[in-house]
């Protein structure tokens, strides 16, 4: 039964009260909490560049505390403007294709060149694609991939190498049908 | 047994009265006078607020307001929003649609915060309810762009959908064209959490064309800047617009499109966006700005000297968001130009920073404390205070009645003496009267604790985090804040004692949230033992609470009134104190 516990101005009347807990537990507890908490460390993510107050002598980065300070997770991220896409992170580009009613985005950086790009897009839309040759592009299937490159024109994928392409491309487009063909003696 | 008194009115009467108040509170205490007032009261009930999910029954809020058309409810602990709740705590609205779709069929009106939606729930909702008119989601989550598909297409009657601060499964942007060519009568969209880059645009254009009565209307990011001109073209009576992400190429053609668009904008009286912002871009509102009453840059990563043009030319601001790049000196300017300023929301640009990134102190909000009197309303995350500033802050603004203050690192004392914020939080209490909300942080004893049980009357809900020394602590607020409903508490050294020489006093409460402090697991199993209408919850993601020492603190402990009893669908890590279960009410 817990005793009804007087409080004054000086609190420790531990001599006098009546506790729930064991001998001695109470303490424990006390300087438990006297230590900083820190559950679920993480790695301090610093923002790059535009801290002032940063030099070579900064401190190393604290253990963060979870839900601490009490800001919600989308609002995590305002230490700088949005990175563009070509800026660490990733090269993300649109990729549509005729017929179809939605887009699709996907990371150029994720593959490794152009069968591996191909092949994702061709799972992306259930489609075959057909087999790629520089002089006739891409033959076996009413489909072309072609890309909108820096300067807007639009260019079938697989005529320059993989890593001028990735620089360049701007969006995908899977064309179909007689525009498709069109294409295939390349630019 | 009740006599009726000859010069009653007929029940016709007094429901007419009665549908002119419509504060849920008034409504509780006229339910209260006598019987007969209850009986009339509850049939002419419409709009019906649950503060807490698991606090009463779909059943038994049917059973007494058989008659509602608008229904409120709020499901996770406010500490949910920093992650410090697990996923699967709880807060189903599923159970609530299940029973309202059979008994509430002319429902029109369904808001919810922290609570989890399914697409299933969505579909329910779009299919139940034949005259429904609004959905505000507050910080909800568990739904896709399928449930909100399902919405569109079937709701004609749809005047609202408000998806604030939601986490939303984007599965296609498509959901909007579910809305049929012949449907037309939407006033306010909100669409800011969606991520997905695939929102049709036509759609929305469409959309936007045909809702002439539209008032709201708040884009997600990836609405790019040059293609907002032909959606403000459509929708000139915009009252509440905002952007998506704020960024173009420098276009002289594109710039004054976008312009162009946005005077045409006459009652523009709220904004909100501004993701990525190109400061050559933002003169483009400077029009519309002398007539801006809510203004939200807290996405706006531009430096103070953008953002003091911007707030000087919105002399009629009443409430601004903003993040720390503000700075003290942007504070003084905003407090010269801002007179009617009544609300103040300051975020951090470098949360988890050591150093500080900006110069933003306690003098800004000391600032805009003495340039604006009618400031009522603040949250201001900052890396220094001290007890000077908040008494000066205090006196500055005795009608505060919101008073939120995050200094970042935690137990940082006063930077002049070294002491204790103890002073200046006791002078924001003793002054502000009608202090409703309070946030504390910074270094604290338990003689705040004692200010606040003393002078905080109004005081309604308080978070705290890192303060007190000791149970003394939680005893000055359980005991003295009569007005307190809701008290959220981490990491301080409250225990047992507090809590269980206090217990009555949590009945009175909404609910009680404490983590990672020194409550005992048998203390928890007392207090239910004691206070049968309390849901006394032990959160403990190391396993069951009984496969350590009663002496063991518990990890996280939620107490909350209920008369409904034990919940049923409780995940594995939470444990419910209950003494007897068949003291259960269904």
């Amino acid at each position: 039964m817990e005793g009804s516990v007087a409080y004054d101005n000086d609190l420790n009347l531990k001599a006098t009260e009546l506790r729930l807990g064991l001998p001695g537990t109470h303490d424990e507890r006390q300087e438990q909490q006297q230590k900083q908490p820190v559950s679920n460390v993480r790695n301090n993510k610093r923002p790059s560049g535009e801290s002032y107050g940063q030099n070579e002598a900064a401190p190393p980065p604290k253990a963060q505390i979870v839900g601490w300070p009490p800001i919600r997770s989308y609002r995590k991220n305002n230490s700088q403007p949005k990175k563009t896409d070509t800026e660490g992170g990733g090269i993300y580009i649109k990729v549509s294709m005729d017929g179809a009613p939605y887009l699709r985005k996907i990371d150029l950086q994720v593959y490794s060149g152009y069968p591996e790009l191909l092949q994702a897009v061709e799972n992306m839309f259930k489609f075959n694609i057909g087999e790629y040759s520089e002089r006739e592009g891409y033959k076996g299937s009413d489909y072309a991939p072609t890309y909108e490159d820096k300067d807007g024109d639009w260019m079938l994928v697989g005529d320059v190498p993989w890593e001028m392409f990735i620089t360049s491309c701007k969006r995908l487009r899977i064309m179909k049908g007689s525009e498709a063909r069109g294409l295939g003696c390349g630019v | 047994m009740h006599k009726k008194m000859a010069f009653s009115f007929p029940d016709e009467v007094l429901e007419h009265v009665f549908s002119f108040i419509q504060s849920d509170k008034d409504r509780n205490s006229v339910s209260l006078v006598c019987k007969s007032w209850y009986e009339i009261e509850r049939w002419c009930r419409r709009k019906v607020f649950v503060g807490n999910c698991y606090a009463v029954s779909p059943r038994m809020v049917i059973k007494r307001f058989p008659e509602f058309r608008s229904i409120e409810l709020k499901g996770k602990p406010h500490f949910a929003d920093f992650n410090l709740v697990p996923d699967g705590w709880g807060g189903y609205v599923f159970p609530w649609i299940v029973e309202m779709a059979g008994a509430v069929p002319w429902l029109e009106e369904i808001k919810l915060k922290r609570m989890v939606v399914t697409d299933e729930s969505l579909e329910l909702i779009a299919k139940s309810f034949k005259n429904f008119k609004v959905l505000i989601l507050s910080s909800c989550e568990g739904f896709s762009t399928d449930g909100l598909a399902a919405i569109a297409a079937s709701c004609k009657n749809l005047k609202e959908l408000d998806l604030r601060d939601c986490e939303v499964d984007d599965l296609s942007g498509h959901w909007l064209s579910h809305f049929p060519d012949t449907y037309t009568s939407l006033v306010a969209l909100n669409i800011s959490c969606l991520g997905s880059d695939e929102v049709s645009l036509s759609a929305l254009e469409r959309l936007v064309g045909r809702c002439t009565s539209l008032k709201t209307l708040r884009l997600n990011r990836a609405v790019p800047l040059d293609k907002v001109a032909n959606i403000l073209r459509r929708a000139p009576q915009l009252v509440e617009f905002g952007t998506g992400t704020y960024a173009a190429e420098l276009r002289p053609d594109v710039y004054s499109d976008f312009a162009g668009a946005f005077s045409s904008c006459k009652e523009l009286k709220s904004l909100s966006g501004f993701w990525d912002v190109v400061p050559d871009y933002l003169p483009a509102i400077y029009p519309v700005c002398s007539k801006l009453t809510s203004l939200n840059l807290s996405y706006a990563t531009i430096q103070s000297p953008e953002l003091i043009k911007l707030v000087s030319h919105c002399p009629n601001l009443q409430r601004l968001l903003v993040l720390d790049y503000i700075e003290d000196s942007g504070l003084e300017a905003l407090a010269s130009s801002c007179k009617d300023l009544q609300e103040l929301r300051v975020f951090p640009s470098d949360p988890f920073g050591v150093e500080p990134n900006v110069s933003l102190t306690e003098q800004g909000l000391v600032a805009v404390s003495s340039g604006c009197p009618k400031l009522q309303s603040v949250l201001y995350f900052c890396r220094r205070m001290s007890n000077e500033a908040l008494v000066t802050v205090a006196k500055n603004c005795p009608n505060f009645t919101r008073f939120r203050l995050c200094i970042i690192e935690p137990r940082t004392a006063d930077y002049l003496t070294l002491e204790p914020l103890d002073v200046g939080f006791g002078a924001i209490v003793q002054y502000c009267k009608d202090l409703q909300r309070l946030s504390l942080s910074g270094l604290l004893t338990d003689r705040v604790f004692e200010y606040i049980g003393t002078y905080a009357k109004k005081l309604e809900m308080l978070s705290v985090a890192f303060a007190g020394d000791s149970d003394l602590g939680l005893h000055h607020v359980l005991s003295g804040c009569e007005s307190l409903r809701k008290l959220e508490i981490r990491d301080c050294p409250f225990g047992d004692k507090a809590l269980l020489a206090n217990a009555a006093k949590l009945e009175t409460m909404r609910s009680l949230w404490m983590s990672s402090c020194a409550v005992s697991f048998g203390a928890c199993k007392l207090l239910a033992q004691k206070m049968p209408r309390l849901n006394v919850e032990v959160i403990d993601e190391r396993g069951p609470p009984d496969s350590r020492p009663e002496s063991c603190s518990v990890d996280k402990l939620y107490i909350y009134r209920t008369v409904a009893g034990s919940r049923f669908d409780m995940p594995p890590f939470v444990w419910t104190m209950e003494d007897d279960p068949s003291l259960q009410l269904s």
